[in-house]
């Protein structure tokens, strides 16, 4: 059972990589210009020409798909670390502030996280204009209260706990006690959060993007490709099953190494 | 002559969360205790679970400051002090905890926990070689509490409880503290392992001129290495005195404690089952801060009494008298 | 001693369990010989890892089976081996002839039933009664462990009732069928001194009264030396020495024992240092070769790291498992 489990972690983290080198290096390994419209080939299936078929402008889907991995890693990351700032602040001045700072900002964290996740990012995505910024603020906004829910709990347990009695006795200040022993005995469950959160990030900026509310075309991106081969699904599925299944894997790959990091890092489960 | 530690009727109170009246849940952990610790000596303190024992602790470090009343330690009064002020004398009180495992941040190789404390007393700022300087200082420490310095970069899991027990008072004595408050030190280890930590302390104590407030409900160890005890009950203290004293109990709660200290005489089977009364009622409690073996005079406030020199008692009758009959 | 006090209630014989697999192998248990009367209390008594626990845990049929492995060895109960019972019938024994007192009494009390119907579910499903002879028998059994046959207490949640109260509840549950044998693993070690003493009270007076043969489990000396009638000392999963209550309390064998019980400080011992046992306690992973106890032990000697002692008698009815029996005692 557990090497099943490892097996899966290990194509997990192999597939991530893979989607991030692809990303990263995606001028030099994709076959074609995602923008390049080509009338002549439109909808023409998988072949040695065009790997995974082409799209109704004639676009390569192999292509698309991997230019279509930058703005969901860039998302992914970039509201991500947004989260992780805001709640990360938030969560540490709840559970290291007076009961009233704490009830306080606990009811403005409980508030965002009251509303429907898609309902709340379309009204953030309107306010603040469509594009992959604005996608990326509304994200970040979103989960902040998960972070800072997390933090708040652990920071909570961790302030109980002897080293950190003994460090105010030994005459530390709360910012050293707050760097020294807080957060690195908190960075284990951040990090799963991390992990878990990402893929949703990833599943909302696709779903923005398909809504027409994130990345704006001709810019490919996952949930942007599923739009567009919505209509051709009998004509052309392949349009729809590639990016479907990058997307599928990507979301897995992400909640796969967040079970197995929190099984590693909770030491009940240790040895 | 005053002592090295006074406290003077020293009030602690925690007032309960919630929408009810204030004041409504507040309840008194620590209820108007005087005490004072000679310097060099091991003061006992001893009581069962939910006396206010750790709570008193706590306020005598100023980690959770009193409610009221003052506590002096070498002639300053910690109420007096600035919280940046309070922050630097709290270096020369330190406390040891109960459980070993918690008390060591699991992160940390042992040698930063240990600098941690270097830092913060500044130890060698400013001198040349700073960082050989605290390395030095950090094998010292190691060495004192019979740790092997080779192991400093080793984590604290790599260690077993007795061992992570000795790193936390090299910790300790890592900002030169002179008054030690010592929260059930060894109750935490095996058997075996105490009397190795008990032997240790009890060296340093000599070896580096140190006080100890020593809290326990191990009757055993306490009377093995105190000067004086103090018997808490209920956020009081019932008695206070030499262990001679105590040995002969005046107070009916310390008489019940002492006469159920373990190892000492068999159990009787045949002995009838006494029935106590806190067992009778729930746990709901009785009124706060008054006697609870007084009965009818409960509703007053007792005082402390002075029945033999440095023997003090609070209770309302003098059971010497009647413990002779028994 | 009575006839019937001598009869065997429970046997052990060579019991070894080991936990995990590959390089992680533990033996925790190595060959336990133990054995319980009827009407008497057998203290086993060890530190962290010693084996106790598992020992007990085992002969309640409650060991996780993995990772735990019996390799070898036979438990009697009345006679017969319950290591081949079957799981159904290992079930009706446990809580009907075989019953357990733990040390958290708040960890197995279920926090949402009232005591009343948790001591009533075992007598409804060991001993079959109806609802109503179930109360009747609920109230007697309170009465019996000191809560007063109280009909208040019947009717409280778990968490309404004091500690000392919740062990006594947790002693009315194990012992509400009559069980022949009671194991009680640490059941004063979360509770104060004066709550201790009544607990441990009840235990003796229970015993007594209903002639059960008691396991006590336990690491504490001085609780050990004031209820028990034999004692076993166990060591690395290894019984080191067994034998009367003043037998091992007099006159220790074994250097363990010795310096164990030399190392409780007391008031008596004031001013003097106290004699202590150098090194650490071996996790089960790591037990050293030969006798397990030779790397802290003042009297080892070259024999004692290759081979291990058997236990054998040394006199009246205490054995010991050691070479250096007969060596003076070196200070």
């Amino acid at each position: 059972m557990n090497k099943t489990r490892n097996l899966l972690f290990k194509i997990a983290v192999f597939f991530l990589i893979l989607i991030g080198v692809a990303a990263f290096a995606a001028p030099f390994v994709s076959p074609y210009n995602p923008t390049d419209q080509n009338t002549d080939i439109r909808f023409s299936g998988p072949s040695s020409d065009h790997l995974l078929g082409t799209d109704n402008f004639g676009r390569d889907v192999l292509s698309r798909i991997i230019y279509g991995s930058r703005p969901v890693l860039i998302v992914g990351l970039v509201s991500v670390s947004l989260a992780l700032l805001i709640g990360t602040i938030v969560g540490l001045a709840a559970g290291l502030g007076r009961n009233m700072t704490d009830n306080i900002l606990m009811l403005l964290m409980d508030s965002i996280l009251s509303f429907p996740t898609i309902l709340l990012s379309i009204t953030v995505v309107s306010f603040l204009g469509y594009g992959l910024v604005q996608v990326m603020l509304a994200i970040g906004i979103i989960f902040s209260p998960v972070f800072a829910r997390l933090v708040r709990a652990e920071t909570l347990s961790i302030k109980t706990e002897g080293y950190v009695e003994a460090s105010r006795a030994l005459g530390s200040g709360t910012l050293k006690i707050i760097f020294k022993h807080i957060i690195p005995n908190l960075l284990g469950k951040v990090v799963v959060q991390c992990s878990i959160t990402f893929a949703t990030a990833v599943v909302i900026e696709a779903s923005l993007s398909f809504l027409g509310l994130g990345t704006q075309p001709p810019e490919p991106s996952w949930g942007l490709m599923l739009k567009d081969a919505r209509n051709y699904l009998y004509q052309a599925p392949w349009m729809a099953i590639f990016p479907g299944l990058a997307l599928a894997f990507c979301v897995l790959s992400f909640n796969i190494i967040g079970d197995t990091l929190s099984e590693r890092i909770n030491p009940r489960l240790m040895k | 002559m005053s002592s090295f530690v006074e406290i003077v009727n020293l009030e602690k109170t925690f007032r309960g969360r919630g929408l009810s009246k204030k004041g409504a849940h507040s309840f008194t952990a620590v209820d108007n205790i005087s005490l004072n610790i000679e310097r060099n000596s091991v003061f006992g303190l001893v009581g069962e679970s939910g006396c206010g024992k750790t709570t008193l602790s706590r306020s005598v470090l100023y980690l959770d400051p009193p409610t009221s009343g003052e506590i002096k330690i070498d002639g300053i009064d910690l109420g007096s002090l600035s919280t940046s002020r309070l922050r630097n004398f709290r270096k020369r009180i330190q406390i040891v905890f109960q459980d070993p495992n918690s008390s060591l941040n699991p992160k940390m190789s042992i040698e930063n926990s240990i600098k941690e404390g270097l830092y913060n007393l500044g130890y060698a700022s400013g001198e040349t070689g700073r960082r050989q300087k605290l390395d030095q200082r950090v094998d010292e420490l190691l060495d004192l509490v019979g740790i092997t310095p080779g192991h400093k970069k080793r984590y604290p899991h790599e260690f077993s409880g007795g061992q992570k027990q000795r790193i936390v008072i090299a910790r300790a004595l890592s900002v030169e503290p002179d008054f030690m408050i010592l929260d059930e030190p060894v109750s935490n280890l095996d058997v075996s392992i105490q009397a190795q930590i008990i032997n240790l302390l009890i060296e340093l104590k000599e070896k580096l001129s140190l006080t100890y407030l020593f809290i326990s409900h191990d009757l055993n160890l306490v009377s093995y290495l105190s000067d004086r005890i103090a018997v808490m009950f209920k956020g009081q203290i019932v008695e206070a005195g030499t262990v001679e004293d105590l040995m002969t109990p005046v107070h009916p709660y310390t008489m019940k404690l002492f006469s159920s200290i373990p190892g000492i005489n068999r159990i009787d089977e045949e002995q009838d089952l006494v029935f106590h009364v806190e067992e009778a009622g729930y746990s709901e409690g009785l009124p706060e801060g008054y006697c609870f073996y007084a009965g009818e005079d409960s509703e007053a406030k007792v005082e402390m009494l002075e029945i033999n020199d440095g023997h003090v008692v609070a209770c309302f009758k003098d059971n010497r008298i009647e413990r002779r009959k028994l | 001693m009575s006839s019937s006090s001598s009869e065997q209630i429970l046997k052990i014989e060579n019991l070894n369990i080991s936990f995990g697999e590959g390089e992680h192998r533990a033996k925790a248990v190595r060959g336990v010989d133990l054995d319980v009367r009827r009407g008497e209390l057998h203290a086993l008594v060890g530190e962290s890892g010693s084996g106790k626990t598992v020992t007990s845990t085992c002969v309640m049929g409650l060991l996780p089976m993995p990772p735990a492995v019996i390799e070898d060895g036979r438990i009697y109960y009345n006679n017969e081996d319950i290591l081949k019972y079957t799981e159904e019938q290992r079930r009706k024994t446990r809580g009907r002839e075989i019953a357990m007192v733990f040390q958290e009494p708040g960890k197995y009390l279920n926090p949402a039933l009232r005591v009343g119907e948790q001591i009533m579910e075992m007598l409804r499903l060991h001993l079959g009664m109806s609802g109503k002879e179930a109360e009747v028998r609920a109230l007697e059994i309170l009465e019996m462990v000191g809560l007063g046959g109280n009909r208040r207490v019947l009717k409280s949640f778990p968490h309404e009732l004091s500690g000392g109260m919740k062990q006594r509840v947790m002693i009315a549950i194990a012992i509400c069928c009559n069980p022949s044998l009671l194991i009680a693993d640490e059941p004063t070690t979360a509770l104060d001194v004066t709550l201790q003493l009544q607990i441990l009270k009840l235990i003796m007076q229970l015993r007594h009264k209903l002639d059960m043969g008691i396991l006590f489990i336990s690491h504490d000396l001085a609780v050990v030396h004031d209820i028990s009638d034999r004692v076993s000392v166990i060591y690395a999963g290894k019984i080191v020495e067994t034998g009367s209550r003043e037998e091992i309390f007099n006159t220790p064998a074994h250097p363990y024992t010795k310096l164990l019980l030399e190392s409780v400080p007391d008031a008596a011992k004031r001013g003097k240092k106290l004699t202590t046992i150098s090194g650490r306690v071996p996790d089960a992973e790591h037990f050293p070769s030969g006798c397990a106890f030779h790397p802290r032990c003042p009297l080892a000697e070259d024999k004692c790291t290759k081979n291990q002692p058997e236990m054998a008698a040394v006199d009246g009815s205490r054995k010991a498992a050691c070479f250096c029996l007969d060596k003076e005692w070196r200070k």
